[in-house]
């Protein structure tokens, strides 16, 4: 890590405002000069939009160029390639990879997709039966993934395939990066309990993937997904949530401008809500300070967990608070939204939707498992799929 | 009040190197003196205090004299540092008049004029560990009760005092304002009660025809009750969080070991993920604990709802981890030579103590304006 301090990224932070001033400069070409320039995310290293610097600077960057009214990256749109797809193109990727991928993925220009879940792996995510067969130069796939958010304007996809059959599943696996505009890609949307669909099945035919475009080596693709899924739960953490910040405020506007849907009942629960809301909310504050301060906790494999639990019975309890509006909804037109929104619906929608926050990016059974075992230390379950090849696995 | 904005005070929930040394000679002084088994053989005995473990703790380490400032003979630490010795006394369930008289008392005298007189030589006394007073109000009263709680005379019964037994001093509030009444003097009757916490006894103070010294008027003395007491449920949640710390602990570690169908019976997810659920809970209850400290500690406007959020939070998590040890452990869980059942009391006594999580969030309504029907 270099000595860059506070003073100096904040130093390099305006003369990157006094070159490219927001007000006269299009927003792509002004993203382009900040990822040139390090600023993009600092603990990266130099020439790949990063100063090689801590995190924790991060913050400060961030809110002199939003002070100065410098547009963003958009980053709930770019989520899973900012999430996931960067640290392991970073972690495993070659030179050349890294130079092609990062900045238009950083930029905005290309949106990335996940293509990991199947219909017969989801929580067994190492069970899966894609397979990727090596052709010269090339590796062709077919299979079936699912539940893939953004595939419909993806331009990249992270892939992980089944390469070896005859070992056990997490030795055999791959992991590539798929172009989603070649032949044999076909993405159909997937409609939801919320008459939506923002997810997709994504059908891979005969898809010609060329071996410069694999992450890590051959058979090692489970460790690089590690990585990857790692990186999807920790991204907790970077900015403060204000007090009823999340769903707990909608449904606290509501009681407070609406006295005649209060009753007793439903009184307790918000209080009770509330308290729990403001908890987490402390809870993942105080995860920040120990990041910031070089002292990570566990604290963040829990949160998802916190957060999933709270959406679901914050917007249940909204739903009741309601009476016949709650029997309304707004709309069941299929609709194919770019981001998931769970602000600008109604709370049937919230109530729907967020039955999907104890299920995606690991189910909360499963992340129950990793606290126990990884935070507790608690003895594994006893396994009995670790040393059976994948091929005479029962599915 | 505009809840949706960020706090006045942006809290420090981390610990400090000082507190963390603070931790490790309280921690390492309840482990040579307190033990479980210590504790148990104490409260079986005449004399549930061992008062040379109060000594050590409270003059030797200077715990008792954390709240106060140096020129009136305290360490001149705050709330941070008496919250981080609560975790280690709730860790232990070791009795002692800690919560009671070097929080609730000392905070009450924080409160009043200290310049000269009686209050500033009691509070000298209780910092330096010579002396304990206790307030005369049931364990029970939350800080809303605080200015109700100013009536009556010097005669009066007064029952469910916490650690009455203990104490040298009584504080004591009456209509006509806040008296300290020496417990020895004549008219002053202290009558042990059985309580559920076997650890922090409880008694029914008399008093008839006993004189005091009138430390304030009574408009002054609710004040410094209600913030008193306050700070009292605020560091309670530090205790309450070192309860369930050691429920968790135990209880992965009796799982670990503790084998049936041929497996450790911690191998086993319905299991795995109670304990994943407490785990959960006490780093919440770590967090919400902290802000509280943090919030008294700062005197920043945002105590009162800091201190709700807590007790309303941390209440609810001691008990739950009490009750899964209790549990989890199996029938050793429901014998008297194991340790469990001392923290299930303890948390379900603390849970009434300075106001139940539901007055609590009573007063979380009324501080963010979510108004009953």
């Amino acid at each position: 890590m270099t000595t860059i301090d506070a003073a100096e990224i904040r130093r390099r932070t305006q003369e990157l405002l006094a070159a490219h001033p927001p007000a006269t400069t299009d927003r792509t070409d002004f993203l382009k000069a900040r990822f040139d320039a390090g600023l993009a995310w600092v603990h990266y290293p130099v020439g790949l939009g990063g100063l090689d610097a801590s995190r924790s600077l991060q913050p400060v960057v961030d809110a002199e160029l939003a002070a100065a009214g410098a547009p963003d990256n958009d980053p709930r749109r770019i989520g899973i390639g900012l999430g996931m797809a960067a640290p392991t193109i970073l972690g495993y990727g070659t030179d050349e990879q890294k130079q092609r991928f990062l900045r238009p993925l950083w930029v905005g220009e290309e949106v990335w997709c996940q293509l990991f879940s199947e219909p017969g792996a989801g929580s067994d995510l190492a069970a899966l039966g894609t397979r990727a067969v090596r052709d010269g130069e090339d590796w062709v796939v077919d299979g079936q993934k699912v539940w893939t958010s953004s595939a419909h304007v993806a331009r990249w996809a992270i892939l992980i395939a089944r390469t070896d059959p005859d070992v056990p599943k997490h030795r055999g696996i791959s992991y590539f990066i798929c172009d989603m505009t070649d032949p044999g890609v076909e993405v159909r949307p997937l409609r939801q309990i919320t008459g939506e669909a923002e997810f997709n099945e994504v059908f891979l035919t005969g898809v010609r993937i060329p071996d410069s475009r694999r992450l890590g080596p051959v058979g090692e693709g489970w460790k690089v997904a590690q990585t990857t899924l790692m990186n999807e739960r920790v991204s907790i953490g970077g900015a403060r949530i204000p007090r009823e910040g999340g769903m707990i405020g909608t449904v606290a506007r509501t009681w407070r401008e609406r006295p005649e849907l209060r009753t007793h009942d439903l009184h307790q629960r918000l209080l009770t809500l509330w308290v729990e809301a403001e908890v987490a909310r402390l809870t993942g504050e105080r995860l920040r300070q120990q990041l910031v301060a070089g002292q990570p906790g566990p604290e963040g494999s829990g949160m998802k967990l916190a957060f999933a639990r709270l959406n679901q019975e914050i917007s249940g309890l909204e739903v009741e608070l309601l009476g016949d509006e709650g029997l309304l909804y707004s709309d069941w037109t299929m609709r194919r939204p770019e981001l998931v929104d769970f602000t600008g619906r109604d709370a049937g929608y919230r109530y729907l939707r967020s039955k999907g926050n104890s299920i995606e990016g690991g189910t909360s059974e499963v992340l129950l498992n990793i606290v126990a075992e990884r935070v507790l230390g608690l003895p594994v379950e006893p396994r009995n799929d670790k040393d059976v090849a994948w091929k005479d696995l029962s599915r | 009040m505009t809840a949706q904005t960020e706090a006045a005070h942006a809290p420090d929930l981390l610990y400090s190197e000082t507190e963390e040394d603070l931790r490790s000679a309280v921690r390492s002084l309840l482990a040579d003196r307190a033990d479980a088994p210590t504790v148990i053989a104490g409260i079986e005995s005449d004399t549930p205090y061992d008062l040379r473990l109060w000594e050590s703790l409270a003059a030797g380490i200077g715990a008792a004299g954390l709240l106060v400032p140096e020129k009136l003979g305290g360490q001149g630490a705050s709330h941070r540092e008496a919250a981080v010795v609560l975790e280690e006394l709730g860790r232990s369930v070791a009795p002692a008049p800690y919560l009671t008289s070097a929080v609730v008392a000392t905070e009450i005298l924080l409160a009043l004029d200290t310049q000269d007189g009686p209050v500033g030589e009691l509070l000298g006394d209780l910092a330096a560990g010579r002396k304990v007073a206790v307030l005369a109000l049931p364990f029970a009263t939350p800080a809303a009760d605080a200015a109700a709680a100013m009536t009556g005379t010097l005669d009066r019964t007064v029952t469910g005092v916490a650690e009455a037994v203990a104490a040298d001093v009584l504080l004591v509030p009456t209509a006509e304002g806040l008296y300290a009444v020496d417990r020895a003097g004549d008219g002053v009757t202290v009558e042990s009660l059985v309580p559920l916490d076997l650890t922090r006894p409880l008694a029914t103070v008399t008093l008839a025809g006993a004189a005091g010294t009138k430390l304030a008027e009574a408009g002054p003395a609710a004040l410094a009750v209600g913030r008193g007491l306050l700070s009292g449920a605020g560091l309670l949640a530090s205790e309450q969080l070192g309860i369930a710390e050691w429920c968790l602990t135990e209880t992965v570690r009796h799982t670990r070991e503790r084998h049936q169908f041929n497996r450790p019976v911690g191998s086993f997810q319905s299991l795995k993920h109670r304990m994943a659920q407490l785990w959960l809970e006490v780093v919440s209850a770590r967090a919400a604990a902290r802000n509280a400290a943090d919030a008294l500690a700062a005197g920043s406007p945002d105590a009162p709802l800091a201190v709700a959020v807590a007790q309303a939070y941390c209440s609810k998590v001691a008990v739950h981890a009490a009750e899964e040890c209790v549990q989890l452990h199996g029938g050793i869980g429901m014998t008297w030579e194991h340790p469990a059942h001392l923290y299930l009391k303890r948390a379900k006594a603390d849970s009434i103590a300075y106001g139940t999580a539901g007055r609590h969030r009573e007063a979380v309504a009324e501080l963010v304006e979510l108004a009953a029907p």
